[in-house]
């Protein structure tokens, strides 16, 4: 958990915004003997598989007052499992080198296995039971509880971390969005192996499962894996309902102090939705504030002109039942208002004007040739296809994708920035920012 | 959804990042390697899989051949390196970069500092020019060295001042090195860094940026045949400008102290206890050794089979966490490192005894073949998985020419973990794992809560 010494750079949301020029990728899409179906990417260079797989549901599916309980549950699916406890499990997987990892977003439970080839069915027997038959024994969930909560505990006094819980609790008040997705100091301690065990029965099912494959495995081998590992799991997903939302408190600042050199800001609104047909559009405007290259507006104003941060960037997020743009920034504290104020009236500045003819040409060679960087790695790959699943886009949508940012048009580009950028932003602030005041109608 | 990552700006790897990139690699791809008649050293590492290509230029300077006084400088250079060129004016450099989809970084450790593009494969050779026109080219004016000094402060805020972990490492290296370099942070002392100025910058420039002193690593979907014509015809066109002396740091007296240092910050919420020790580096250590080291650190520290997470964090429950490393990608000297967290309940002083006594009980009875065998399954398997990612490929390469090892040491590296014995893990411990060649470092939340442990 700590001093993680390798600054490990995430791959997030940058994998699937990207698009695709030609490339030797080819994807197929398989069904097992059982009706499980996953994308696959068969790529013999390199002796190693790769399964990748979400479930949806993730934090929005904790119960009421239990937060956490599926970052919980994700911590634990390669502890114990089956007949093994969980010394034996790891030293099992150690022992040929399989790795498994499991992490939770707000709507997403996910998995990511690695393989060997050649242990590949001692890996598929692994990943199966750790799907189908987690323990949680007791003191495997006092430890991993205990690390969550010290995780939370830090994150008590880190700005990045304040700012931005803080953030999703304004905009989300009352809503599942707004909970913490690992919890709190309060909700952890409360939530029971039977918890555990439900969100598991409800959640891990094959109605809203999504697999990728990519790596050195045949259509036969892959189809006969997907049904040993998931045809256990039960038909259907007991998923609570979802109500749609938009962010909240949009004209708002709010500042919370913390004894820092350098004060941390998160700043977003309202976005567009992925089924949106602007969505592409509002994808290469935001690209033009603030996306993450040297050209951006924002990293051009407040970085390389005047040197008021290391780093400026936002990104547009898409939920199944709400959308927005969130970008952060940390500046030092006497100078934090004029940042502040400066993103904003950039922002204002693209609302009103739009971009240039120029900067839409250059976005869009950028989106168009970018993609094939995300398609350089297996696991890259993976991921990828299990996010062009979530999001519903078809198996044809790498070919597609070029032509749908060309067809983007000034007018639109224009027409879609007002309509992204001008309902308001909603600031958080954590530092001692100089001249910088909560705002807004419900400050405190 | 996780946000998008801000990774995309000029960024710093800190001394320990830095030095942890390297250490397997595989002889599996068919790495080619030359050296042009200006001293660039190529290295192509061919991967077909996409159209793509990672290109990097590393210079062999880093953090620790600055001058006294001006620590921060290499890095600060890296960042002006953007600044342009008298005939890539500006940022036209990164405008190309953005026009052909590509992406672009730069880090900086203590022993050399290095540039990258990622472009699809039939861009490599613009790339190769410009970064050629810049190893020679850069021009400087005080209104972009200005708000460059800016950003950097910034970045020290944001990596060291608001990050009370980071400041705690920052003492741990003063005092583990009483004599080297390598004592100094990468990003430098703040009351330096605000100092720095564009003579410094150009002055270091003129000195240690020249094609004798580079290495270009490419990886990705080339030839050693096409990439040798294209570096012929744009690196191998620039003139030596400057003889490079053999890096001959100050080096360290024998250490016969244990140190310890204590950082309290009232944001301390989890407290923690970190040891590091002097070591050889992978181009130091006598034939061996540094493996031997690697496997120690996997045995004891790695993962939640290991004998600290075993023993700490599961059977005897007194950490939330606890590990061990060997950073060995260096010039002079390796760091091994061992780190635990107490669980609430337990105490600093608990969870150190408990690292002491299995430091204590590997260096009296050794590892088992067991072990010996899971270890080595995994540092080999590791270096398979690595040919699934150029970058990183191209990382373990430029790093480990850059600290002085060979293409040939990186392709050996997994028969060397073979070679690897019980007895020559055992005999590492015995040697190197010794208190007087280390600091233990402390993080607390208030001096006070803390004194019953220093």
């Amino acid at each position: 958990m700590k001093v993680k010494l390798c600054a490990a750079v995430a791959i997030g949301l940058s994998v699937l915004t990207v698009a695709a020029p030609a490339s030797a990728t080819t994807i197929e899409r398989i069904v097992s003997p059982g009706g499980i179906e996953a994308w696959l990417v068969r790529e013999p260079a390199v002796p190693l598989v790769v399964v990748d797989f979400a479930f949806g549901g993730g934090a929005v599916q904790d119960p009421p007052g239990k937060a956490g309980t599926a970052e919980l549950v994700s911590s634990m699916l390669d502890d114990g499992v089956g007949d093994y406890d969980s010394k034996t499990f790891h030293d099992r997987l150690e022992r040929k080198a399989i790795e498994m990892n499991f992490s939770v977003d707000r709507e997403t439970l996910r998995g990511t296995m690695r393989t060997l080839k050649e242990n590949g069915d001692e890996a598929f027997e692994d990943l199966r039971l750790s799907l189908n038959a987690p323990r949680f024994d007791a003191s495997d969930i006092d430890l991993n509880r205990a690390q969550i909560l010290a995780g939370l505990r830090r994150a008590t006094t880190s700005p990045g971390d304040i700012a931005n819980r803080r953030w999703w609790e304004t905009a989300f008040a009352g809503h599942p969005y707004g909970r913490p997705v690992n919890g709190s100091l309060e909700s952890l301690p409360t939530i029971t192996a039977d918890d555990l065990k439900a969100y598991t029965h409800r959640v891990l099912a094959r109605s809203n499962l999504k697999i990728a494959i990519v790596g050195d495995i045949d259509p036969d081998t892959a189809r006969a894996m997907l049904d040993h590992v998931f045809e256990g799991l039960p038909a259907k997903a007991d998923l609570n309902p979802v109500e749609a939302v938009s962010p909240q408190g949009l004209g708002r600042r709010i500042v919370v102090s913390l004894d820092v050199p350098q004060s941390v800001v998160e700043f977003g609104g309202a976005g567009i939705a992925r089924k949106d047909p602007d969505f592409m559009a509002a994808y290469i405007v935001n690209h033009i504030l603030g996306g993450g290259s040297f050209s951006s507006r924002l990293y051009q104003e407040v970085r390389e002109k005047r040197g008021l941060a290391y780093s400026v960037s936002d990104s547009l997020m898409w939920l199944d039942h709400a959308a927005m743009f969130l970008g952060t920034t940390a500046t030092r504290d006497d100078r934090t208002g004029e940042t502040l104020d400066l993103i904003q009236s950039e922002i204002h500045r693209l609302a009103e004007n739009g971009p240039t003819a120029d900067e839409l040409a250059k976005a869009k060679a950028y989106l168009n040739s970018a993609f094939a960087l995300n398609l350089d790695t297996s696991s890259k790959v993976a991921g990828l296809l299990v996010q062009l699943q979530l999001d519903d886009l078809g198996v044809d949508y790498i070919s597609r994708r070029t032509a749908m940012i060309d067809a983007v048009s000034l007018d639109d580009a224009k027409r879609v920035a007002k309509r992204l950028l001008d309902g308001g932003l909603l600031v958080t602030v954590v530092g001692k920012p100089e001249g910088v005041a909560s705002s807004g109608t419900t400050a405190n | 959804m996780s946000k998008m990552p801000t990774s995309k700006l000029p960024l710093l790897a800190l001394v320990l990042a830095a030095t942890l990139i390297a250490c397997p690699a595989s002889a599996e791809p068919d790495v080619a390697d030359f050296t042009l008649s200006n001293g660039v050293e190529i290295v192509v590492i061919p991967d077909h899989r996409t159209p793509v290509v990672t290109h990097m230029i590393w210079y062999k300077v880093g953090g620790a051949d600055e001058t006294a006084g001006r620590s921060g400088l290499a890095h600060f250079l890296e960042h002006l390196m953007f600044k342009g060129t008298e005939k890539n004016p500006g940022d036209s450099f990164s405008q190309d970069v953005a026009e052909i989809g590509g992406q672009e970084n730069a880090f900086t450790g203590s022993d050399y500092t290095g540039f990258y593009q990622r472009v699809p494969r039939e861009h490599l050779k613009e790339m190769m020019a410009l970064e050629a026109d810049r190893m020679t080219g850069l021009v400087l004016t005080e209104d972009v060295v200005r708000p460059e000094l800016n950003v950097v402060l910034e970045e020290q805020n944001m990596r060291v001042a608001n990050n009370p972990a980071a400041r705690l490492g920052e003492q741990i290296d003063a005092a583990l090195y009483l004599n080297h370099p390598y004592g100094r942070p990468v990003i430098g002392w703040r009351q330096e860094i605000e100092k720095l100025t564009r003579d410094d910058a150009l002055a270091f420039y003129r000195r240690f940026y020249t094609p004798n002193n580079a290495v270009v690593v490419i990886a990705g979907d080339v030839t050693a045949g096409e990439v040798k014509n294209d570096a012929e015809a744009t690196y191998g066109k620039v003139a030596i400008r400057a003889e490079i002396a053999p890096r001959n740091r100050p080096k360290e007296p024998v250490q016969e102290a244990p140190r310890t240092v204590t950082l309290a910050d009232s944001r301390v919420e989890q407290p923690s206890v970190t040891r590091d020790y002097l070591v050889p580096s992978d181009s130091t250590a006598k034939p061996g050794e540094s493996e031997a080291l690697d496997v120690l650190a996997h045995v004891i520290g790695n993962g939640s089979n290991s004998r600290m997470y075993r023993t700490l964090v599961v059977d005897k429950g007194i950490a939330l966490d606890a590990g061990a490393y060997y950073s060995g990608t260096a010039f002079d000297y390796g760091k091994f490192g061992v780190y635990g967290s107490p669980k609430p309940g337990a105490t600093l002083h608990q969870v150190e005894d408990g690292i002491d006594d299995i430091l204590a009980d590997v260096i009296a009875h050794g590892i088992t073949n067991e072990e010996l065998d899971r270890a080595k399954t995994k540092l080999i398997a590791d270096a398979v998985y690595a040919q699934d990612n150029q970058a990183t490929l191209a990382r373990w390469y430029g790093a480990a020419i850059a600290c002085g090892e060979t293409v040939a040491m990186v392709k050996a590296w997994p028969d060397h973990i073979r070679a690897v014995t019980a007895g020559a893990v055992q005999a590492a411990a015995g040697q190197w794992l010794d208190r007087r060649h280390s600091v233990t470092g402390y993080l607390v939340k208030s001096l006070q809560s803390e004194e019953k442990h220093s």
